[in-house]
């Protein structure tokens, strides 16, 4: 089973992570802000996902972690 | 079992990118490739003017900080004194194909065993967005804002093609990293330049088209999307020199 981490303080919310996600399992926060005063990114089912790591591949702040 | 983190040859310090900006996947790219070569102990690289000038925080190398454009230059100087180490330079369009032409396409013409990773935006990011010599034809920027007149300013510079008239030069390619498929081919060029340079073949210049958000005005998505559309027609992903490619052949 796949477990993905995300480092969200260091998250600035781009959102190229959401479009990545071929199982469209990422979506930006509504409610939770960062330290850096973003929507940090937020995974909706962490059971679907299959660990492929392509929003780690497109994440230009390295703040996604992909454990399998 | 871990499949993807952060890579050792990066350090810990935060990028100081705008949201979306795709210098951060490169200098992932970069660290990843140092990583599994096993060079970060021997890899002195040179960071450059321009949105990447504070590099020398986040690659957990030896770095040097260059004049604007002299990057090569400063890299020729490291690598022919200390042949052992791998010197390895990062710069943007600006400060490569703008103020350091004639480092590049000298350093390029004597063939310097070093690597060059070359991003191209397409636009001066660090400075607020003003024309660059690789800014396409009618892209608006801050000092073209009527979009880019070739009749006053000219046309936007090919590096790779220039360059590829040279004899000098071992490896030339241009890719980029709008898409997880073409970051992996991106990750593929950017590792053959390094281990060219271990196998002391010469001159290997990467050029990665990137975007900048900030300065295009547009969302990170809608700026990879550009790169697409706008930027690989004019400049055309591909290897454009290898010479030992074509030795095999």
């Amino acid at each position: 089973m796949a477990k993905l981490t995300f480092n969200t303080d260091s998250c600035k919310g781009c959102g190229l992570c959401v479009n990545a996600c071929p199982k469209n399992l990422l979506r930006l926060s509504k409610e939770t802000i960062n330290k850096k005063g973003h929507h940090p990114v937020e995974i909706t089912d962490m059971e679907a996902c299959i660990g492929c790591a392509s929003c780690a591949w497109m994440c230009p702040d390295c703040i996604i972690k992909v454990e399998r | 079992m871990v499949v993807f983190d952060k890579p050792h040859a990066l350090t810990d310090t935060p990028f100081h990118y705008c949201p979306g900006c795709t210098h951060g996947i490169i200098h992932r790219l970069v660290a990843e490739v140092l990583d599994e070569l096993g060079i970060e102990g021997k890899t002195i690289g040179i960071a450059p003017v321009g949105c990447s000038v504070m590099a020398y925080n986040y690659f957990n190398c030896d770095m040097i900080e260059a004049a604007h454009g002299r990057a090569p230059a400063v890299a020729t100087g490291v690598k022919r004194a200390n042949p052992d180490n791998i010197v390895f330079s990062y710069q943007g369009d600006g400060d490569l194909a703008s103020i350091g032409m004639a480092e590049t396409v000298h350093a390029a013409a004597r063939n310097e065993n070093i690597t060059v990773i070359f991003i191209n935006n397409a636009i001066y990011g660090m400075t607020g967005g003003q024309m660059a010599p690789t800014s396409l034809v009618g892209q608006v920027t801050q000092t073209s804002p009527y979009g880019r007149d070739p009749k006053m300013c000219g046309y936007p510079v090919k590096i790779c093609e220039m360059l590829s008239q040279l004899e000098g030069p071992e490896y030339l390619e241009r890719v980029t990293v709008n898409s997880v498929k073409n970051a992996r081919r991106a990750k593929a060029a950017i590792k053959k330049a390094f281990e060219n340079q271990i196998a002391g073949k010469g001159f290997s210049l990467v050029e990665v088209l990137s975007s900048c958000p900030t300065n295009w005005g547009m969302t990170p998505d809608a700026a990879l999307k550009w790169i697409d559309d706008k930027m690989i027609p004019y400049y055309p992903l591909g290897v454009y020199k290898d010479r030992s490619a074509k030795e095999e052949n």
